[in-house]
Formats: C-alpha cells, structure tokens, sequence
C-alpha cells in the first residue's frame, strides 16, 4: 500500500528505517517534531537527502561562514547559496563558475562517476543562464603503478572525456596527481565556466501563484537513488563498495540539447526561476525552489516521465538521472517553452504549478505522499558544531628530519621529471578537446587556461586549479593558502589579473575530530588569504568521508583561482620562445624541501614544514607578472612550485624544444636551488631589449630578481651542475604515464 | 559568397566553421538539419560534433536528416561539399564518399595538433595549398580511423582522390589517409579540423584557412 500523509497519520508508530537512509536517531526525532507526525516513506527519503552532509553542509557550514565575511569587492553579482558565484567582467558580460567533487561515484564506477561529474557542474553553469564555455578536471589518484589506480584512472580519464568532448566542452587544464594517501579514494572534482549578458542570470527561486512547475529533458529512471545520502555521505569500507546503482549513468547528447534549448528559452526571457537536477534530483530542485521562492507548491508526480513504470513516489523523488532541469513558466510562457523544447527534442512536461501558502504537497494519483514546509528541507536541517583536535601524530611529523641532501645531477634530475607526479600528462590531456569553441587561447601544458570570451574586444579569462595534500597534511592552514598561492600565481603568470575563487574541500570523515580540525585550519588559512588577495569565494563544494577503511585522506583543499584579460593578445605562455633571450628568476629561493616533490618521489618521505606562505610577496610577483605581460615586456612565465626551479626549466625549455643556459649564483647549494619548493617564485624569460626595463620595474616595486641565464641550443644547462639534451629530456618526460596506463 | 554550415542536434564544431568561412570571407549560413531549404547557399560545411550523441555508428542517424536530401541531390550536381570530422562519417554514411570511420585503432579519443600532407591541390577546397604542403591542423576524435577495401583504397590512390595524408598516423587510418573527395572532386571529407587552425590566437596557426579561401576563389571565379 502506497504510504500517503493520510496513512502516516493513521499509523503514527509505524517504524521508519531512517538509520538506512543514513538519518541518526536525534535527526529522525527532529522531523517528527517538525512534521507533528512520522514522515511518510517519500518524506523520510527527502529528509535523508536533504539533510544529508552532501546538501546540508551541516558539519562545515559553521566554518563556510569565514567565507561570506571576506569583502566581495565590486564584481561578485551572486554570491555563495546560488548554484553558483556570478562575477561582472566587464562589456556587458558576467562570468559564473564552480568546482564539484564526485569522488565515490567515480571510485565505484569510474567512467559514469567522472561522466556526470562532467554533466551535473555543467548544469550548476547553465542553470544560472550562462553558456558553458570550458571545463577543467582536478584529479587525484593512487600510487600511478598501483592495481587499483590502473582500474580507475583509464575510466575516468575517458568518462571525462567522453562527457566533455561530446558537450562541445574545451578541457583547458587541471591536475593529475598520484599519492597512496586516494588509493581506494580518488578525487575526481570537476570545474565548468559559463559567460552570459549581466542581464540573463538566472536564479532559483518559484514565484507567482499559478505559475506552472516544467520538468525539462531526461526520463527519470532508477539510476542514482541513494548517491548523495549513502554514497557520498559515508566513507568507504576496505573491500570497497559495491553500490553501483547508487552511481548516475550520463547522456551528454541529451545535455547537449538541454543546453541549447534552455539558453533559447533564457534569450526569449520564458522562465521566473530554474532549478539543474544533480545530487538530490527532484527532492531537492522541488524544495529549494519553493523555498527560495518562499512558495507553496504542488506537484504531481504520476506525470513525471519515466524510463520504468513501475517506479514508486519515493524512487522517483530519490532518482539522480542525469540531464534534467526544473523551470517555473508563467502559464502564458508555457506554449513558447514547450515548443522551443520540442525544436531541441526535449522531452517537456507540466508537473505541478506554484500555489498560495507556503506548503510543498507531492501527489501521487490525486493522494498527498509528502506535504511539507519546503525551508524545514532546505533550510531547517541540522548544524553541527562538530568536535576538533589537533593530530596526535603532527608534531612528530612536522619535527622529522629530511632526507640527507644530495647532489644535484643529470641523473637526478631525469629521475625527477620521469616521476609520475612531475612527468608529462600527454596520456591524460590528448583525450580531451581542448579547442571546440574556438575560443582557447592558452590550455595545457600552460599554468593556467585562457579562454576569449569576446572576438571583438579580446575579453577574456585565465583559470587555474591547485591543491597539494602534502602540505596541507603538514599544516593545514599554510597548505590551503599555498593552494591559493599557487592557482593565484598561475593565472598571474598568464598575465590576468586574479579576482575570483572557487574551491573544492576534500576531506575525510567530519566525524573524525582530526579531519574536523584539519578542515578548520585549512578553512580559517583560506579565507584569510582570499581576504588578503581580495579573491573573494564565489561558491564551491565540500566533499568529507573521503577515506577508507578509518583512514582519511591527507586533507586536500583545491583552489580555482579566475583571472580577466581585457585583451587575451596579451597572454604570456609558459614556453620559452627564442633563443637569446635572459632568464630571470622572481622571489626569493630557500632551503624549503618539506613536503616537496623531491622528498617523496626520492624518498617516500613526508615531514617538516611545508613552503612559508607570504601573500605579499605573492601580490607583489603577480602585480609584477601582470605588467610585463601588459607592456609586452615577457616572452614566457612560469610559476614555480612542484619540483622547483628544474622543474619550470624542463617544462619551459621542451615546449617549443629551445634550452637554456643557467649559472646558479652563489650561496645555497645547486640542489636546494632546483629542488626547493619556496612559494612566490617564477621564472620568466625576457627579450634582451627589454631586459633592462623589466629589471628596473623589478627594483623598483622591491621584487627580488636575479638573472640566472640564456635560452640558447638544444639542451638544458646548469654550468658546473649538468647538463641534458633536450630529446633525452623529452622522453624521460614523456615515458611514464604511456608505459603505466598504455 | 555564402557558406552554409548545417547544425545537427549534437553538432559542435559549427560555430567554429562559421567563423573560418567568416574569416575567408564568405557569408556564413546556418543551416538546420530538419530544414530541407539549403537557403540559396553556394556551398555547405558539414561540421565536427557527435550528431545524435553517435550511440549508433556515427553519422548514421544524420545521414536521414531532411536537409540531407536535398544536400545529396545537389552534391550530385556539383554543389561544393566539405564535412569535417563528425561530417567526413555523416558523408561517408550518405555514400558520397566511399569507406567509413571507425573506432581509433588506440581505441582512445585523440587530440593534438596533426601534420598532414596535401595530396591533391585540385578539389574545389584545397587550390589554396602546394601538392606536397605539409601543413599542420588540430586532430581530435575517438572515430577517425579511415578504413576501405583494397580495391577501393588503390582507386582512391589511383585517381588521386586522397587529399591529405598524416605525417604520423594518429587512429590507425588505413594508408594513413586523413581525407578524400569524390571523383569530380566538389565534395571532400577530412578527419582532422582546418577550421579549428585559422588564426594565431587560438590554435595551431593559420594553416587550415586554405579551405576556406579555396572555396571562396572557386566560387567568385
């Protein structure tokens, strides 16, 4: 028997298996305070979505808050609590971006969990009335010969592309890294930009007695029921999990004509408010567009289009099916929406209408199934102040001694380059389209993605994704801010000015008191450093269970940094472009080994004390990186930070095959000063015209800047250290991930 | 001058064909699959993309678009023809190009910048190029790999209806072909994407304008 609100109330003992939804003890009783009633089934699966930590953010909103204090400066049009952050760039244009885990789904089912990773951030773009114009991908695997990550990493590679490439999406960037600490976790967080005129943005919220509620594009099906409440509000057993039905299968075709046939409608002004169906489907797209509209509502949900008919009310209020999205349409509207959906071939359907009073009633053939106050789903749920503590084993790790240090040779530094985190990511990028649009300027291998939004003008952006758990498992506070230090150093490095960020915080179990401080560190780190570098927060995602078998992984905050252009012509690459030309090194190099690249691929050793943070100096570097690009003054930049100086020599030097000549000065020996990991450095090339000029700009805005060098020949360099041929180089670079992953 | 570039549902690359027949010049044309009216253009560009997702052999559903009777009808009448990618399949499904286009041999999808080397300078699309021109245009796709008969790949090497080879066969293509025409030489099919490598800023330089510009001279003169 289908259990109706008439039925709860007439069995009001009746048990409920909230603990199976993932709902605790304390939770169900709210709701039954909340409701003066017990939940029927379908009210029990919205609540345990909703309220979930995935929605609800329950265990990190009281740290989020740091986020909404930092000033937002005169660009940010919506800020974080939309779908996403909105940012004015100038000519009439607003940009809007976000970056979004699916770590469990991917681990379970590698090609569809990364797929519609892809599918459900795109959505989040163009549900707020931007045209998705890029995508980037921030992944994070097992050690690179590890069985595990061999079953993974070919399927999430290809579901990324295989998504992307059929959106018509150009893949600019992202990061593929390799550390036991995700084997059995990996991350998978993907990014989408979208452009659109200031005055097409989109918000959420159902208005106006009458309006009619449109469910747009895919059938709802079986797939997904229980991804955001058990799956990616749970942490994984040692035998891994096995719910592969709890994973969404994705159609980018049908997204793509969702896509289309929504931006027409945006253009011809035909929707109040829309909603994207992704994690939560349509509990959630029902409840927060009658909450944010502060509406009543009644939907219907015996017309929802389905793929099994056999469905019952709960399943389809669980469903995760891919490629849907939820308009409000005035009735007058409703033709012109349903015939611009037929045009696309988008399936259409009316399923409810926005009503007086402030109450979502949910029908199944005429009888209510839910009736609630759509904010006690949205709004009401729980908010825990979860307890902390600071690592017992930090202080032993911090204080460990590092490896002794050896001496910089030709061998050690085609070790260094073939290594799985600092080799070529050839493999990985070639099965992306990294130019459909027409429109990339700038994509891998460079530091950041440029892409033109305007052919006219030359408006454009630069976004760049960095993490690094190493770090941040040292010192979570420093590792979130070298986080940002290094995306924001990236996008400077192009040339753009920094003036946005979005982030993703991968962490494990906020049950784990631990993880609980390690995620108020890196939290408390990154909002003082967005505040410092006037990057305010525009939006992002936590994602917390991310560990296996009660061990969480190092916690790995990643940080998307936007940057503008007002004329992408101006863009610096990373790639040395002649010969004769002066190398220069910007900042100030240490003995900061802590956590580098070095220690582990060398030593597997992870200790001390991650790179200092100094977020003037990185102000000052980029203001300085900024104006050679825009007085033509730089013929490549590159950041400097994972395997150091030799590192940025390798990836400048092979990209267009010109060497390099260096003299190291004196003081710190030769291997510090290439492997050290100091933030706020760079490494640029100048022409020897302007040599002089960039120098002077240098001393005079009291940027350290010490030449080290010539681009010259077919082979990198460093007198009295070594040298390599730039062919030997190439294919130390190249082999490893071919030889891994075939 | 106006070029038409067809949008089929899940074409992508068709912005980007319009903007290269815009930078040689031409008026470029949108053009709808469910519209059988080719709206007067003088030639037609069938764009890279995955038409109707390509679940099903790619191009394979596209071919029976309504605008793809009347495309076949005046292909067969001389009218200039060039599918790219997603268009080189949906022509060879409509078999105005004979073969097909397979899985990549890797069976990966591929993309990066491709050298190719001109074959035949004498189709209505490629008078703009040397024979023997080696000029280098992004490749990006997961079915590109040429395959025909023998019989059919020595007639096309025979008649000189190869246009473009890869230096460095990127899908397994057979006889490492990239494109082809068909015996009068209006219509042509190329795997990799000329309209993708028309300006410094984006792309691989400037080398795949020269179809572009070679249609528009064909069709002024």
């Amino acid at each position: 028997m289908m259990d109706t609100v008439k039925n709860a109330q007439a069995t009001p003992d009746e048990e409920m298996p909230y603990a199976d939804l993932g709902l605790r003890e304390e939770e169900y009783a709210s709701i039954r305070e909340l409701l003066g009633r017990r939940p029927t089934a379908a009210e029990l699966a919205m609540y345990s979505i909703m309220w979930s930590e995935h929605c609800s953010y329950k265990s990190s909103k009281v740290h989020l808050k740091q986020f909404s204090s930092i000033p937002k400066g005169n660009r940010m049009l919506v800020g974080m609590g939309e779908n996403a952050g909105v940012v004015d760039v100038g000519e009439g244009l607003a940009v809007t971006f976000k970056v979004e885990s699916h770590n469990h789904p991917s681990y379970v089912e590698p090609y569809q969990g990364a797929a519609t990773g892809i599918g459900g951030i795109v959505r989040d773009i163009l549900t707020m009335g931007a045209r998705p114009v890029l995508v980037m991908d921030p992944l994070r695997f097992g050690d690179a010969d590890h069985p595990d990550t061999l079953r993974v990493l070919p399927g999430i590679v290809a579901g990324i592309g295989g998504y992307g490439n059929c959106l018509g999406l150009p893949n600019v960037g992202g990061e593929v890294v390799f550390d036991p600490t995700y084997q059995g976790n990996p991350l998978v967080n993907a990014l989408c930009l979208g452009v659109m005129p200031t005055d097409r943005i989109q918000l959420s919220a159902a208005r106006g007695v009458g309006n009619v509620v449109v469910l747009l594009g895919a059938k709802t099906g079986r797939d997904g029921i229980g991804g955001v409440s058990v799956l990616a509000s749970a942490t994984f057993e040692a035998d891994g999990p096995a719910n592969r039905p709890a994973v969404q299968v994705g159609d980018p075709f049908t997204e793509k004509l969702l896509i289309e046939a929504c931006l027409e409608i945006f253009d011809a002004k035909l929707v109040e408010g829309i909603q994207d169906l992704g994690g939560a489907g349509l509990t959630c797209a029902l409840t927060e567009t009658s909450a944010a509209g502060k509406s009543g509502m009644v939907a219907h949900l015996d017309r929802v289009p389905l793929r099994e008919a056999t469905m019952d009310p709960t399943e389809i209020l669980a469903s995760e099916s891919q490629e849907r999205m939820l308009a409000i349409v005035t009735p007058d509207n409703l033709p012109k929406v349903l015939a611009i959906a037929e045009k696309w071939g988008v399936i259409a359907t009316a399923i409810g209408e926005v009503v007086e009073g402030d109450r979502l009633q949910i029908l199944w053939h005429g009888e209510a199934v839910v009736d609630v106050v759509p904010g006690s789903l949205a709004d009401d749920g729980p908010v825990y102040h979860r307890p902390m503590q600071r690592p017992a084993d930090l202080d032993s790790l911090q204080s460990q001694a590092l490896p002794a240090y050896p001496e910089a040779t030709t061998e050690l530094l085609l070790q260094m380059v073939a290594s799985p985190n600092l080799c070529s990511r050839r493999w990985v990028v070639e099965q992306y389209d990294r130019i459909v649009m027409g429109n990339s300027v700038l994509a891998w291998p460079e530091d950041a993605g440029v892409v033109r939004l305007s052919e006219e003008t030359g408006l454009g952006i630069a976004l760049a994704t960095d993490g690094n758990g190493r770090y941040t498992r040292l010192d979570p506070f420093a590792g979130a801010q070298l986080a940002l230090a290094e995306a924001y150093r990236n996008v400077a490095a192009t040339g753009a000015v920094p003036i946005a960020v979005t982030d993703c915080l991968n962490f494990g179990s906020p049950e784990d008191p631990e993880v609980m401080w390690q995620f108020a560190e890196a939290t408390r780190g990154l909002a003082e450093a967005c505040a410092y570098l006037e990057t305010p927060v525009t939006g992002g995602n936590v994602s917390f269970y991310n560990s296996t078998a009660g061990t969480p992984i190092n916690p790995t905050p990643v940080v998307g940094v936007l940057g503008l252009f007002d004329d992408v012509a101006r863009r610096t690459p990373m790639g040395f472009q002649e010969e004769g030309a002066t190398l220069l090194l910007l900042g100030d190099t240490a003995d900061e080994l802590g956590g580098s690249e070095w220690a582990w691929a060398m030593h597997r050793h992870l200790g001390g004390r991650p790179p200092r943070v100094d977020l003037a100096r990185e102000k000052l570097l980029a203001e300085v990186l900024i104006a050679g690009s825009r007085d033509g003054m730089l013929d490549s930049a590159h950041d400097l930070s994972d395997g150091g100086l030799a590192q940025a020599l390798v990836e400048s030097c092979l990209d267009k095959g010109i060497g390099a000549r260096v003299v190291l000065p004196a003081g710190l020996s030769p291997f510090v000063q290439l492997f050290s990991e100091s933030a706020g450095r760079a490494l640029v090339s100048v022409p020897r015209s302007e040599e002089l000029r960039f120098t002077e700009m240098c001393s005079a805005r009291g940027l350290p800047c010490t030449r080290i060098g010539v681009t010259d020949g077919t082979a990198l360099a460093v007198q009295d250290v070594l040298t390599v041929g730039l062919d030997e180089l190439r294919i130390a670079y190249e082999a490893t991930l071919p030889a891994l992953f075939g | 001058m106006k070029i038409g570039v067809v949008t089929f549902p899940g074409s992508l690359d068709d912005r980007d064909a319009q903007r290269a027949a815009r930078y040689a010049g031409a008026e470029a044309v949108p053009l709808w699959h469910a519209d059988a009216d080719l709206h007067g253009v003088d030639a037609v560009v069938l764009p890279g993309g995955f038409s109707y997702g390509d679940y099903l052999r790619c191009g394979a559903i596209a071919r029976f678009a309504k605008v793809m009777d009347t495309l076949v009808e005046q292909a067969h009448n001389g009218l200039p023809v060039l599918g790219i990618c997603n268009g080189f399949q949906v022509l060879c499904e409509s078999h105005l190009l004979p073969g097909a286009l397979t899985r990549n041999q890797h069976l990966h999808f591929i993309h990066r910048d491709q050298p190719l080397r001109i074959a035949n300078n004498r189709t209505a699309w490629t008078t703009a190029y040397d024979e023997g021109q080696v000029i280098t245009v992004p490749v990006k796709n997961g079915e590109g790999r040429y395959v025909a008969d023998p019989a059919t790949l020595d007639a096309l090497e025979a008649n000189g209806q190869v246009i473009a080879y890869y230096q460095g066969n990127p899908n397994g293509s057979m006889r490492d072909i990239a494109g082809i025409t068909n015996e009068r030489g209006n219509v042509v099919g190329i795997m990799p994407h000329p309209e993708h490598a028309i300006e410094d800023l984006c792309g691989p330089g400037t080398d795949g304008l020269g179809f572009f510009t070679s249609i528009v001279k064909a069709l002024v003169s």
